[in-house]
């Protein structure tokens, strides 16, 4: 009688390597995986019933806590949902500082992923580098929004405000030298302009420096050339989108392809993958963050020389302004119900997507002609890649799962919702 | 409304007419994207020919979202006729429920073309109580866990589903959270007894309320021409 070697494996859910809270079931034979089953949902908040229930407006900041680590790009996708039910457009000045932020949040995203999934795979130094770069990509989200995370930036109609013309700087304290505080100040002496601007000339060497830990590595090869290979058909079918598609082949962006905010306007590649292997999707992302590099310099150029409003002024949508308010009886009269009920969109229903760092964000939205959704879907990127995890892991080893969950890019806060 | 439909939308519904004709399908053209409705029984048949002929393409199942039509058009506030009774905090909600509504549920399906760069809806409502749906997994592997998902929030069967299991909610939950006639702050809450040392279920304890009233306005700046026309156009 043959031995019956299979056995399960409980991965997670609070394994530091499963990126949040991911359990998976996997059914071994030996070393190898013969089947994986995620469960998933252990941080389901009913983001999409809460903002049921709440004013178009007061969901945005929902929209940020999905997935934590690109914030301003679902806000964007909601947004643009509310913008296109509405039938209002946000001013091209505004267009561009999403556009820039967006780019921002892009490489914010991809620095967390190739950290994470450096550390995952056994090299811990590339953590270290990518949160000393966050650092200063989280600064420009706090100089503009007032929080390094969690923004609530993007509004219909625009953005909430214009950039401030004054970096903040670190003031001196007991538990930094002075020294270290003006080394830390050297860049930030002039506008937020000025800030970012320093940075994308810093940031692709930045990009070389993790290159030169990673790419040729002998370790960092063997543990993902040739992983969870997805080919263009599968791709398609698995519903795959973002990097994950790309990776295997597919010049499929929406950004190019289906261009919202200021796309059209900037100049920028797609990379794209040749065999769908992890190594591969490493490959499209570290180019993702050359490339968005280059649309932040070209949106930077831009706004310099280009003010103007960066909200609309209907008042129906966007609130008035605080001096306007004080001494105009319609603008209070605006600001009050704005803010106390909102705004009612026509009856319809809409799907507007972008391209967030991990794939296609899309906000479906019905109303029924009320203040509050009927209903929102929101469509993230992470859910159909999870979903495909057992496809992907199935015949490999114990050890590749961990590489697979880091070349998904998974966040549970979009995935679960 | 009236706006001309770009070129690939026209080629798309040229298209639609042309080979869907045998099926009892509509089409319509809302804020320049387009809907498919079609009856729960042709989906499957529908969506392979979307996938597989040439003149669709719709290689990508994009997303698939449940929706519960019960409350639609419902406000906690009139607007338009005036009332003697202002709102208060503890809303009424009145016993919408129409259990064999065949037009209660309906599942949503966003389609995405890559070759032609173009999308499309299908909706689909689905009957029977519970409602059931035929699964389009055959169709697009991606369908999956997206059907899984209709499924625990919405209590909508998916006919033909590998693996039809609850993929959000916890272990055990009883009920489909997010139909309408759902509380938002749910049947029962967790919370870790001591004397028992264990995490143990309770009722919720705290009250449904609502901070800022449901409204439905018919906002002027919205209604279409042809809406005004009905209406005699004097107010135009």
């Amino acid at each position: 009688m043959p031995e019956i070697r299979n056995y399960t494996l409980n991965f997670g859910p609070q394994h530091p390597a499963a990126h949040g809270v991911l359990r998976l079931i996997l059914e071994m034979d030996g070393e190898v995986i013969e089947r994986a089953d995620p469960h998933v949902g252990l941080l389901h908040r009913g983001t999409e019933k809460l903002a049921e229930s709440k004013p178009y407006n007061q969901s945005i900041g929902y929209m940020d806590r999905l997935d934590y680590v690109s914030m301003m790009c679902n806000e964007h996708g909601y947004v643009r949902a509310i913008e296109k039910l509405l039938g209002v457009e946000a001013p091209i000045r505004a267009q561009y500082i999403r556009t820039l932020f967006d780019e921002i949040t892009r490489i914010l995203n991809h620095l967390m992923w190739l950290g994470a999934h450096a550390l995952d795979v056994g090299a811990m130094t590339v953590f270290l580098y990518a949160f000393r770069e966050r650092e200063d990509l989280m600064d420009c989200y706090e100089a503009v929004s007032g929080a390094r995370m969690h923004a609530t930036y993007y509004r219909p109609g625009g953005v909430y405000r214009d950039l401030p013309d004054k970096m903040p700087e670190f003031s001196p304290n007991n538990w930094t030298s002075d020294k270290d505080i003006k080394r830390r100040n050297e860049a930030r002496g002039g506008s937020l302009l000025d800030f970012i601007e320093d940075f994308t000339q810093r940031f692709p060497t930045y990009v070389d420096e993790y290159e030169t830990l990673l790419t040729d590595n002998r370790i960092w090869k063997q543990r993902l050339v040739g992983i969870a290979v997805v080919d263009q058909q599968r791709a398609f079918q698995l519903g795959f989108s973002g990097p994950m598609l790309r990776g295997s082949g597919v010049a499929w962006d929406l950004r190019k392809k289906q261009p919202y905010a200021a796309y059209d306007r900037v100049d920028f590649d797609i990379p794209v993958g040749k065999t769908g292997d992890c190594y591969d999707r490493y490959l499209v992302r570290i180019e993702e963050m050359r490339q968005s590099n280059r649309i932040i310099k070209q949106c930077v150029d831009w706004l310099r020389s280009n003010p103007g409003p960066v909200m609309l002024d209907d008042h129906k949508v966007t609130p008035p302004g605080r001096e306007a308010m004080k001494d105009d009886m319609e603008a209070l009269i605006h600001h009050f119900k704005l803010f106390t009920e909102g705004y009612c969109p026509p009856e319809g229903e809409i799907y507007a997507a972008v391209e967030a760092p991990k794939g296609e964000f899309g906000c479906y939205i019905i109303s029924d002609g009320a203040n509050k959704p009927y209903r929102l879907k929101v469509r993230a990127p992470g859910f159909p890649h999870m979903a495909a995890m057992n496809e992907m892991v199935k015949g490999h080893m114990l050890a590749d799962v961990v590489a697979v969950i880091g070349t998904m890019d998974v966040v549970f806060g979009e995935i679960d919702r | 409304m009236t706006a001309p439909l770009s070129d690939k939308l026209q080629k798309l519904e040229d298209a639609l007419e042309e080979y869907l004709e045998d099926y009892d399908c509509t089409v319509e053209v809302v804020l320049g994207q387009m809907i498919l409705t079609l009856p729960a029984e042709q989906l499957v048949e529908v969506a392979l020919i979307l996938r597989s002929h040439k003149a669709f393409g719709f290689e990508q199942l994009i997303d698939v979202c449940g929706v519960d039509y019960s409350a639609y058009g419902q406000s906690e506030w009139a607007t338009e006729t005036a009332s003697s009774t202002g709102f208060g905090r503890g809303v009424d909600r009145a016993d919408f429920v129409a259990e064999d509504d065949p037009h209660r549920f309906a599942a949503v399906y966003q389609l995405l073309s890559i070759q032609n760069n173009v999308r499309l809806r299908l909706k689909v409502y689905a009957p029977g109580n519970p409602p059931m749906l035929d699964s389009v997994v055959g169709v697009w592997s991606s369908a999956d866990w997206f059907e899984r998902e209709a499924f625990d929030m919405y209590g909508i069967l998916f006919n033909g589903h590998p693996d039809l299991r609850r993929i959000l909610t916890d272990y055990g939950f009883v009920g489909h959270p997010f139909r309408k006639d759902f509380p938002l702050s749910g049947h029962v809450e967790m919370h870790y007894d001591p004397e028992r040392q264990r995490v143990v279920y309770a009722e919720v304890e705290i009250e449904p309320r609502v901070l800022v009233p449901r409204v439905i306005r018919q906002d002027g700046r919205f209604v279409s021409d042809q809406v005004l026309s009905e209406k005699g156009g004097d107010d135009a």
